[in-house]
């Protein structure tokens, strides 16, 4: 009987699961149907589940923008703020681990802190800054801010990481006579590189999903795809149709990599949970 | 050449002194063994020497030259860690050749030094595997080889035989013994285990609480120890302490007598006992004898015929017996 029950129990939570799962994917499901609606039939009460198959917002949305060049931009932004972030994080979170001082506990709360942060609380400086040095409505300006903006978690996310990293392994290395430099390019990078991976995915995505920076500090050649889809939500009115293929459009690349990745993410968001 | 001076070296870790102040002289070419309880500092020592470890003050020389504050990497000693510390993602070749590669040998040369690492160490089958892929003695042997490859200044060895099973650990001794015998390179080995530091060293230093009790060849350790520490952590069983009357007799506040210096009688003789405990170990058998003294152990041979609760009386010989003052200090 216990098995029994056990069982019922199971399909109890896979149902839930799939329930939770759904939930959370809805949004993204009804905005990839309604891309393929047309506007009369996106804003019909009530709603239509299954669309006609229509593909004149994707024709309306590519002749009205240049879909390729945010796309660029956000490859840009997201790639370059996250290679930028992992150069300047890796040292930093090997001191951390490796060589901490009195204070490093108090370092890293206060990095964390600063997400903690409203980000518009220091969008006027910011953008005063970004005005004064020229970097508004500029790709590498975006670059910058997102880096800053995520190198706390990237720092974090690797500290964790590499305070499973035998300090004897890095010991050894340098008996061995392996100068600082290489004994972090020949043994605890690649020690890491799950660790590594998993923080790289996950800070693209961060970067490629960012809105509030490059919304506010880009106009029209710099925009990434967030700016993309902002651009379809105009005075005139919503058009819903339209604006759901931009979505599409945007969010398609970055739904692809996570797919693709998804074992590398869940294994470096879960790592150290279990031994 | 590889000689290794400490000047009044000192470390202290957060205002607490872990080595007050230690002064030491290494010989070219000896294997020196930093024995001691866990916690005396013997590791904190060893890390000094590597490099590992900054000294808060004092100076340690290698062949004269001032290395205090060098970095690991231009001391030129080679370190053999417990965990083995080998490279997970390198294969036994590559972590063989690492040293080398960081010293910019060139390939030719490298390709060289590790085969014939490996032939002496009896690698060559595995230099493809991973450290993973490897039992624990054939990893030590890496971690070995990895040491000898760039022919150093000196060997440090920080309890490299602790992870290993018993039988393993002899043969590993004797490896490691042989290996000193071939390269005649000094060898620093830090371990808790008196038996390997009497069977493997030279010379050895007994260290307890960050100071040094008494630096010398085994035997005169264990013939003349400076105090009641090395008396008691040399030699197994440890030697039997005796005080009151008996210590006063002989003039001492304590007096020692190993298990291995006792005559045995079941008529007369100094102490009157009863025989407890019998470790027979074939070869010979640890008697525990409750007497007037105290508890007492007793090396006898291996067909005696002692069996518990037998009465049984002991005496020290003579000329054997060790004599030390309030402050645990030998009297000659």
């Amino acid at each position: 009987m216990a098995r029994a029950v056990s069982t019922q129990r199971k399909a109890g939570f896979t149902i839930l699961a799939w329930l939770v799962a759904l939930l959370i994917f809805f949004p993204i499901l009804w905005t990839v149907l309604t891309s393929f609606k047309s506007e009369a039939e996106a804003i019909a009460s009530p709603p239509t589940l299954i669309p006609n198959w229509t593909l004149e917002n994707y024709i309306e949305v590519q002749s009205r923008s240049d879909y390729l060049l945010h796309f660029g931009n956000s490859v840009i932004i997201s790639i370059g703020s996250t290679l930028l972030a992992l150069l300047i994080a890796i040292p930093a979170a090997w001191s951390m681990a490796f060589a901490p001082a009195r204070r490093t506990r108090d370092i890293l709360m206060w990095m964390l802190s600063t997400k903690m942060m409203p980000a518009v609380g220091v969008l006027v400086p910011i953008y005063l800054i970004f005005r004064d040095a020229g970097l508004l409505d500029n790709v590498w300006g975006l670059t910058i801010i997102l880096m800053l903006i995520n190198l706390p978690i990237v720092i974090w996310m690797l500290y964790t990481y590499f305070k499973e990293i035998p300090v004897d392994i890095l010991e050894a290395a340098r008996m061995d006579g392996a100068i600082l430099w290489k004994e972090i390019v020949y043994v605890l990078v690649p020690m890491a590189v799950p660790g590594i991976a998993s923080t790289l995915l996950l800070n693209i995505i961060l970067a490629w999903n960012e809105a509030f920076w490059t919304l506010n500090l880009t106009a029209a050649r710099a925009a990434p795809l967030t700016a993309f889809i902002a651009s379809y939500s105009s005075p005139e009115g919503l058009f819903w149709a339209k604006l759901s293929a931009a979505s599409t459009l945007a969010i398609a690349p970055i739904l692809l990599l996570g797919w693709f990745s998804q074992k590398q993410l869940v294994r470096g968001l879960t790592f150290g949970a279990v031994k | 050449m590889g000689s290794i001076t400490l000047d009044h070296v000192n470390k202290t870790f957060g205002g607490h002194p872990v080595i007050p102040d230690i002064s030491l002289a290494i010989e070219d070419g000896e294997f020196v063994v930093f024995v001691g309880p866990s916690g005396c500092g013997k590791s904190t020592l060893l890390r000094l020497i590597a490099g590992l470890e900054d000294t808060t003050s004092g100076t340690i020389r290698l062949d004269g030259a001032d290395m205090t504050d060098a970095p690991p990497a231009r001391r030129q000693l080679s370190m053999v860690f417990q965990s083995y510390a080998l490279y997970p993602h390198m294969s036994v070749y590559d972590n063989i050749a690492f040293p080398l590669k960081m010293a910019n040998t060139d390939k030719a040369t490298i390709d060289i030094k590790v085969r014939e690492a490996a032939r002496v160490l009896n690698l060559t089958d595995y230099l493809d595997r991973k450290p993973r892929a490897l039992s624990g003695g054939q990893r030590q042997r890496v971690a070995i080889g990895r040491a000898i490859v760039r022919q150093p200044k000196a060997f440090l060895f920080d309890e490299p035989l602790s992870n290993l099973d018993a039988a393993l650990r002899v043969n590993m001794r004797l490896e490691i013994t042989e290996l000193h015998q071939q390269l005649k390179t000094t060898m620093i080995y830090v371990t808790h285990d008196q038996v390997e530091a009497m069977t493997m060293a030279d010379r050895i230093v007994v260290l307890n609480a960050g100071r040094v009790e008494q630096f010398g060849t085994p035997l005169e350790l264990y013939r003349r120890p400076a105090n009641r520490f090395v008396a008691g952590f040399i030699g197994s069983p440890r030697m039997n302490f005796i005080e009151g009357a008996d210590a006063a007799g002989h003039d001492a506040h304590a007096i020692g007598v190993r298990p291995e210096h006792f005559r045995l009688s079941s008529t007369e003789g100094t102490w009157k006992g009863k025989v407890g405990v019998a470790e027979h170990l074939g070869s010979d058998t640890f008697l525990h004898v409750q007497t007037d003294a105290g508890l007492l152990t007793v090396r006898a041979p291996g067909d005696h015929t002692y069996e518990h609760g037998d009465d049984i009386y002991l005496t020290p010989e003579p000329d054997r017996i060790y004599r030390f003052d309030r402050d645990g200090r030998a009297v000659a």
